[in-house]
């Protein structure tokens, strides 16, 4: 049976009528529709518990050219909420699983899957969409992709070109809580203007894990960090969570410890929870920030409506509880400012690199991961350390215990830093506290 | 897939597919999932969302109630239809295509009318938990809601209109058990130490390695000999406190800073009782149980607890046992910790084996509360909550809450006229017998509108409600978008999850959203 457009009926009273509160550049139109069928391009990044929510409403509010990037395969733990798969489907590609189902599902929609990395494409890739919505749970990734949007903006004359412009709709949950947010690139916060919102990643000092542990947290943590490197159960692997054996094994010399200590009972669930850094998720928070994000699409998509301005948390832990607020761009952002972000030194003869680098994994404006650093020395380009690649990290790793002042760094130097943060190389600025060099 | 075998820590295979929820209701919470038989009334697509994330996370069954067929408008908002069943029963395509999300959930269908239902077999909605409707008559509506007040079943009313929706949940009563607030109040009770508690700080040594539970206490003594026996209170007090402790501390002793730290909050409410739990202590219920009560174990232990603080306690709750970490060596923070644990376990020991007196002087049986639940209480006695609802009906009938509508138009809270024209919408269909703006949008605005200002006239408001408002909902001529319904739906099926489990606290109990502006209400109409 062929299926009419009276099936979008109820879209059409939104797109073909004037409403009190719609934008000023909205015109009610057959044509608002048509576009989301047959010109609009979006592309949603994660496929997990966020994304398959996302492309169900999207196919839902009348896109019909959707791409979606997701590396991951589908676990047992996934089927509490991420709806589009089932249990035969444990092993499969997400992104290809939930475009099957979807296209499926809703004659006319066509989803296009990439069982990959969202490194393994470039910026003629990213630049072919109108918009583009992220349901991610790394920070890592996130970043990265704001770099990307960030990268593909021209400047006329210092004027931006509105077409480089790609909208970026990102949504995050943990638990019962989560927000959901419009980044214009270049013109309202980015991601790494506000990354002071991610909370820091709990973890405990190694002397407590060591010498005092007093929680079945800082048993695991033992094993994990210290006793799984020095025995290696079963040969030169890295601990993997996802291996019942490698989780048993923690398991057992968790519980051990914590005997050895009269720690509480250190359970399976805490083990695993531990190693592999779980984040408890449940549908409803998913679907909530999923919705909201859908019904941001369709309001730069269609232009019925304003954009959120651009920042909303929710959370239903206590009620139902939402806040909605402008997120400021920062002048000196990392990522979305032409300012180079300075760094203060204290004393550039006894800091280090490695102080340096240490400084930008760990300091919050940064969250750097595995920062390799270039700068011009004595008039030439030269890369000072590098991490990523073993021949130069073998060349370069004399240079960490090198004071900046011994590697011929000075105040107001320009360093450039890549990392896996972002796809742009970011330049920051040394600054020295006073100017007292000292002279050889 | 194979399973562990029982005796092995590992997880069974359901307790990993539930691992990530589990990890924040817990098992127990999870039992009240499975055990829970919920029913949707119209099978639109608010009310599919709604199931669809309940179905995810295991609840017991459920029963979808509609008599209408698949059209193709359904192939436009809801994704529980297919276009090979245009023209077939929607209650059996929804309840299929739903129930195929989760195949350790029952499901069933009944291919009819809400009205006739209601007119001929009305007890059929007696062995629901929870029933969830969307897009019914004013007059049903009432119906319905008269007929589940009298059965005591919470009703979950959501709507999805065009850009905005709301929530009603109306419930007799609701008691929260497990709130999970983002910051427990920690309960140390070093001002007012049990016995051995006592004790153990009185022989411990203070240095730089005792929790700061000791440091706090051993210039707590000292304090409280210039003070008449008072824990530092004011602002003012606190800041001395913490100088006293700061002149004590040897160079960077953490346990110390953590004890200055502490100052501002240890004191604050450790074992007092909260409002709520003496609103729980004074409400007639606890004071005369009733052994019909559908929440008797709730009353038999509040009852049963506030008999152990006031006759054994000195007005303080039940322990709470639990100690944050804190720098300390680990012996002196277990030694610690395994004190607070055992007061802990000796008052629930103690509230259960008056539990069980209380059951036997009104003849029930001991099972009826295990002396696990009444750790659990005791754990949480602090944030124990008992919540009286309303009825949807008497929004219609001798209203008592018009000030609150009125208070909000007049201070211009845009989700308060959407909630007055809401209102007025669902009485133009009454009036007229079809949806404004379903065909035209301008004659039907003015025939809202007077509708509006008559309802307004009812309630003895003064204020008007905007024409902008009166359009924007008329424009949308009973639109469904899905985006709004997924999140009408998604929100609404976590308050039927608090509602099963007794944990988190549920709206109370009007919430209002709009996707125009992202902003979201809560009322208590």
């Amino acid at each position: 049976m062929e299926i009419s457009q009276k099936r979008w009926s109820n879209l059409s009273k939104i797109l073909e009528r004037n409403g009190a509160f719609c934008h000023g550049d909205f015109t009610p139109s057959k044509d608002n529709l048509e576009f989301l069928q047959t010109t609009a391009k979006i592309l949603v990044i994660g496929a997990g518990g966020l994304g398959c929510d996302i492309l169900k409403d999207l196919g839902l509010m009348g896109f019909c050219d959707i791409h979606v990037i997701d590396m991951d395969t589908i676990e047992l733990s996934n089927l509490n909420r991420q709806f589009l798969f089932r249990r035969n489907d444990i092993g499969s590609s997400k992104a290809e699983v939930a475009a099957a189902f979807i296209n499926n599902r809703i004659p006319g929609c066509k989803v296009t899957p990439h069982f990959c990395k969202i490194q393994d494409f470039d910026q003629s890739f990213y630049r072919q969409f109108h918009i583009i919505v992220c349901g991610l749970d790394s920070i890592v990734a996130r970043r990265w992709m704001n770099g990307m949007i960030l990268s593909l903006l021209n400047y006329d004359d210092g004027q931006l070109d509105p077409s480089t412009l790609i909208p970026m709709i990102d949504g995050g949950t943990e638990g019962f809580k989560g927000n959901a947010r419009v980044i214009l690139p270049g013109m309202t916060a980015c991601i790494d203007c506000t990354l002071d919102l991610f909370p820091p990643q709990v973890t405990y000092p190694l002397c407590t894990i060591a010498n005092t542990p007093r929680l079945p947290e800082h048993c695991i943590e033992f094993v994990k960090i210290i006793q799984w490197p020095k025995e290696l159960p079963f040969g030169e692997v890295t601990l993997d969570g996802d291996d019942p054996q490698h989780v048993m094994w923690v398991y057992e010399k968790a519980q051990e410890r914590a005997r050895q200590y009269n720690i509480a009972e250190v359970s399976y669930r805490l083990v695993q929870g531990v190693i592999k850094n779980i984040i408890p998720a449940v549908a409803s928070t998913n679907a909530v920030i999923a919705a909201a994000c859908v019904t941001e699409v369709f309001k730069i998509a269609t232009q019925c409506y304003n954009p959120m301005n651009n920042y909303m948390v929710f959370s239903d832990l206590e009620g139902i509880y939402s806040y909605t607020y402008e997120a400021e761009k920062k002048d000196d952002c990392l990522a979305c400012s032409s300012i180079p972000k300075e760094v203060a030194v204290e004393d550039p003869n006894t800091m280090t690199l490695e102080d340096l680098i240490k400084y930008l994994c760990e300091n919050h404006e940064f969250q750097m991961k595995n920062p390799g650093i270039t700068g011009c020395v004595e008039g030439k380009q030269k890369t000072l350390y590098m991490s990523t690649v073993k021949s130069i990290e073998e060349k370069t790793r004399s240079n960490l215990t090198l004071s900046l002042g011994e590697l011929g760094l000075k105040d107001g130097q320009e360093l450039f830093v890549s990392d896996c943060t972002s796809p742009n190389t970011v330049t920051l600025k040394l600054k020295y506290k006073g100017n007292e060099i000292e002279m050889e | 897939m194979s399973s562990p075998s029982p005796k092995s820590p590992e997880l069974s295979d359901h307790s990993k597919k539930y691992d990530r929820q589990i990890r924040l209701w817990g098992e127990h919470g999870q039992k009240s999932l499975e055990r829970a038989n919920i029913c949707l009334i119209n099978a639109t697509a608010v009310g599919c969302e709604v199931i669809k994330n309940l179905i995810l996370p295991g609840i017991g069954s459920f029963t979808i109630i509609d008599g209408n067929i698949v059209t193709e408008e359904d192939l436009g908002t809801n994704f529980y239809v297919e276009k090979e069943a245009i023209g077939a029963s929607k209650s059996e395509c929804c309840m299929r295509l739903l129930q195929e999300l989760n195949p350790d959930v029952n499901g069933d269908y009944l291919d009819e009318s809400i009205d006739s239902l209601l007119e001929t077999r009305s007890e059929f909605f007696q062995s629901f938990d929870v029933v969830i409707a969307s897009n019914i008559k004013e007059a049903t509506l009432k119906n319905l809601s008269n007929l589940l007040w009298d059965y005591n079943i919470p009703l979950v009313y959501c709507r999805s209109l065009g850009f905005v929706g709301s929530i009603r949940l109306q419930f007799r009563e609701h008691c929260v058990v497990e709130p999970h607030p983002d910051n427990k109040p920690l309960d140390l009770r070093i001002e007012n130490p049990f016995t051995t508690l006592k004790e153990h700080l009185a022989v411990s040594e203070v240095n730089g390695k005792s929790p700061w539970v000791h440091v706090i206490h051993k210039h707590l003594v000292e304090w409280k000999k210039d003070h008449e026996g008072n824990p530092p209170k004011t602002y003012k007090e606190k800041n001395q406190f913490k100088e006293m402790i700061r002149i004590a501390m040897k160079s960077d002793e953490e346990n110390h800073e953590e004890a200055i730290k502490a100052v501002n909050t240890v004191f604050e409410s450790a074992g007092k009782i909260s409002s709520n739990l003496s609103a729980i202590f004074n409400d007639e219920a606890c004071q005369k149980l009733n052994t019909k009560d559908k929440n008797l174990q709730f009353w038999v232990i509040a009852k049963s607890m506030q008999d152990f603080i006031k006759t054994e306690n000195n007005d303080l709750l039940p322990l709470q046992g639990v100690v944050p970490d804190m720098t300390a060596d680990t012996d002196s923070y277990i030694k610690l910790q395994s004190i607070y644990r055992q007061k802990a376990m000796q008052d629930a020991e103690n509230v259960y084996q008056r539990c069980l007196n209380t059951l036997l002087n009104i003849g029930m049986k001991n099972e009826i509360i295990s002396e696990n639940t009444v750790r659990l209480y005791c754990r949480e006695a602090s944030g124990l909550r008992f919540i009286r609802g309303t009825k949807i009906q008497s929004e219609y009938s001798d209203w008592d809450k018009s000030t609150t509508l009125a208070e909000g138009l007049e201070c211009q809270q845009p989700l308060m006229e959407l909630y007055a024209v809401l209102r007025a919408y669902d009485h133009f269909y009454t009036e007229f017998g079809y949806i404004p703006g379903e065909s035209y949008v301008e004659p039907d605005t003015p025939k809202l509108k007077g509708l509006v200002t008559k309802l307004l006239q009812d309630w003895n408001i003064r204020h008007p409600v905007s024409d902008d408002m009166v359009y924007e909902i008329c424009h949308y001529g009973g639109a469904e978008i899905h985006s709004i319904s997924a999140f009408i739906g998604a929100s609404a099926a976590q308050e039927v999850i608090k509602l099963l489990t007794q944990q988190y606290v549920p709206i109370d109990n009007t919430f209002l959203y709009s996707g125009i502006t992202t902003e979201t209400a809560t009322y208590k109409f």
